[in-house]
């Protein structure tokens, strides 16, 4: 993945930029906002990382003006401010995610990994499937080696959210966010403990665990053979 | 500015500079009258005694003649302090007077004219020129005169014009002494006002506006002024005590995670203790940013930032929902959480942050409520008249009733040790959330156990089955 990053404290820029190549990524760095749009006008990224705060252009207008020349590039907008309508104003203004600061790097990669393959082509399937398990999503129904399971309504939008971005690691922050709609922190370990119980109605009695723990960042489906 | 200039600018001076012209344009219409009216009187007196002896003379020439009317004046006209009488034949020649210097203008036409005189027993050289008010009249032929002298009129004139000036001159010293008197009572009064505001914005929030007990304006002001300031100083008590607090509940878990760091610079560590400290390390800076975190968005609704983003939503989903989020935590700590709401309570506000703020409640109720096994939390929303109210009960060791407004400030935790997760934050967040929604929260007992009710206003206009 290739990705840019629009960010003027340039120890943080050089971290993230070295932590990212050490998950494997390559990334750009641009100081300021006039220079991170021409460098994403020019050049092709999978996700641009922007930074809201920037001298010359601020991150808001580097988006928009971004979108505005027909650049779909998906954006996560780094802030210090984190509270519900910078969020809104951010998402607004074409922002694709938003991540408040502090961030731990493992919620930042998770946030780029699933932006840089949302437009993937199986966003628009019906079935998602990970090795036995199956979750129709038009009959809201979840087999596992052709036997049904019955999720609770919350339960089925949970699973349907990991296996969406299966093989790929969700935080639970975006859980709490994209199926809860929550933006924030319950404090308590709550969706641990949604998880786990998801986990028991689908993996427990089978050999094969799909729902997998990340330590230090969150959870992941997939077809652990492969 | 000098001090009388400070004092042509107040107010104070120029509605007394007003009423002052105002008293002295009616003084002066007053005297005015009064003068007209008693000239007017004396003029009457004049003309109604000079047609009296008029009348008085052709009746003496009617019934004696002219020989005997020519006597009468001579006569009448030799006494002391006498009218004035003139008395002329055809030709204009003088058959008897006592006046002298009579233009013929005057003469030779009958009416009343007022004319300057002398009489025939001045000195010549008294130069003195008289005034009179005359009417003359024909009698058989002859031109009589008959006079008053109105120097009388003159003379009340004068005694009225005197004290009418006089009268002025003490009104508007009067007026401006009293004006200036009132003046520096009220500027006075303004200036201590004033003196004790800078004062107070010295940085001296103990200082009050004085209050005389009179109940006038000014005490009427400065009443609520000091009601301002009673509410001022409260605010800024409440802002210091925060202060405090953030600062000691931030400084706590700093100076943690320095020792640990440092700690862990010590020699002869495994890296296994290193990657242990490290990760400690990051553990309370999340904790640390979780309080920081709950302040700002604390701050955020008790500015009211948030409230341009508010939307109309229902207000059992949430309670549904946050329930929903919870249960499973509820029953892994063995508790029972209970949800009862009725669908359709329309409310206008911020969903998240409602939805936060019954999340800490709940979260509240699971942590402290978890005493015995299989107890219950409850998550109950309903209508109360033109509320919606959330209400939050457990079955835990409650709160003492003295200590309920306590725990509602920031930071505040009962339990001394402060061992359990948390930073004191979650009442202060429902509070503050209630507040900026119009509403309020309430601690109450749940016997046994504590009852928290999130009231906010129900949405207008819409009831039930709209």
């Amino acid at each position: 993945m290739r990705l840019l990053i629009v960010e003027d404290d340039r120890e943080a820029a050089d971290y993230l930029k070295k932590a990212l190549r050490e998950a494997g990524h390559m990334a750009e760095v641009a100081n300021d906002g006039e220079s991170g749009l021409a460098i994403a006008l020019d050049e092709s990224f999978d996700v641009l990382v922007v930074d809201r705060m920037l001298p010359k252009r601020d991150g808001l207008s580097l988006v928009s003006e971004l979108r505005t020349r027909g650049k779909e590039t998906p954006v996560l907008i780094l802030s210090a401010l984190g509270q519900v309508d910078d969020r809104v104003t951010g998402l607004r203004a074409g922002g694709d995610d938003y991540l408040a600061k502090p961030y731990a790097f493992s919620e930042l990669l998770a946030r780029v990994e699933v932006l840089s393959r949302r437009r993937a082509p199986n966003s628009a399937e019906t079935v998602y499937r990970v090795a036995d398990l199956e979750l129709d999503r038009l009959s809201h129904r979840v087999t596992r080696g052709g036997e049904e399971i019955v999720l609770q309504p919350r339960e089925f939008r949970l699973l349907e959210y990991l296996m969406r971005h299966a093989g790929q690691v969700v935080t639970r922050t975006m859980l709490l966010e994209n199926v809860w709609d929550y933006h924030f922190d319950p404090q308590t370990n709550v969706i641990d403990v949604h998880v786990s119980r998801l986990r028991s109605k689908i993996d427990k009695g089978f050999a094969k665990p799909l729902l997998q723990t990340v330590r230090g960042a969150g959870y992941m489906i997939r077809d652990g053979a492969r | 500015m000098t001090a009388l200039g400070k004092l042509f600018r107040t107010t104070a001076f120029k509605i007394v500079a007003v009423y002052l012209i105002v008293f002295a344009l009616f003084a002066m219409a007053v005297i005015g009258y009064l003068a007209r009216h008693t000239q007017a009187l004396v003029v009457s007196q004049i003309t109604e005694t000079i047609d009296a002896e008029i009348k008085n003379l052709q009746e003496v020439h009617a019934d004696s003649g002219i020989g005997r009317l020519i006597d009468v004046i001579v006569a009448r006209a030799q006494q002391p302090g006498s009218n004035l009488y003139l008395i002329t034949s055809f030709n204009g020649a003088v058959l008897a007077a006592n006046v002298t210097d009579i233009d013929n203008v005057t003469l030779s036409r009958q009416g009343w004219s007022e004319i300057s005189y002398r009489r025939t027993d001045d000195a010549a050289d008294n130069l003195h020129d008289s005034r009179a008010l005359v009417r003359v009249a024909f009698i058989g032929g002859f031109r009589v005169l008959v006079g008053r002298d109105i120097e009388e009129r003159e003379r009340l004139r004068q005694i009225l014009a005197a004290p009418a000036r006089w009268s002025l001159v003490v009104i508007v010293l009067l007026g401006i002494a009293g004006g200036l008197f009132v003046t520096r009572r009220v500027m006075k009064r303004i200036d201590s006002m004033t003196a004790t505001s800078e004062q107070i914005m010295r940085g001296d929030f103990g200082g009050r506006l004085a209050v005389t007990g009179s109940g006038d304006e000014f005490d009427r002001l400065a009443n609520s002024l000091n009601a301002m300031l009673a509410r001022i100083e409260n605010l800024m008590g409440g802002l210091k005590h925060v202060s405090d607090n953030i600062a000691h509940d931030l400084k706590t878990p700093l100076t943690r995670l320095r020792n640990r760091a440092e700690e862990a610079l010590r020699p002869k560590h495994t890296e296994a203790e290193l990657r242990r400290a490290l990760e400690s390390t990051i553990e309370e800076s999340d904790n640390l940013i979780r309080t920081f975190n709950a302040l700002l968005m604390i701050s955020r609704a008790e500015a009211g930032e948030v409230r341009k983003a508010m939307i109309d939503f229902d207000a059992s989903e949430i309670a549904r929902d946050v329930a929903e989020l919870y249960e499973p935590v509820a029953e892994e700590s063995g508790l029972t959480l209970g949800i009862h709401a009725p669908d359709n309570l329309p409310v206008r506000g911020s969903r998240e942050l409602v939805s936060q703020a019954l999340a800490n409640l709940v979260d509240n109720a699971i942590k402290h409520g978890g005493t015995t096994k299989g107890s219950k939390v409850t998550v109950a929303a309903r209508r109360a008249a033109d509320r919606i109210e959330f209400a939050v009960g457990d079955r835990g060791p409650g709160i003492p009733a003295q200590d309920r407004l306590r725990v509602l400030e920031r930071f505040v935790r009962l339990e001394e040790s402060r061992s359990r997760p948390g930073a004191g934050l979650g009442l202060s967040l429902a509070l503050a959330v209630a507040r900026l929604h119009g509403g309020d929260l309430r601690l109450e007992d749940n016997s046994p156990g504590l009852k928290v009710t999130l009231a906010i206003p129900a949405q207008p206009g819409q009831t039930k089955g709209a």
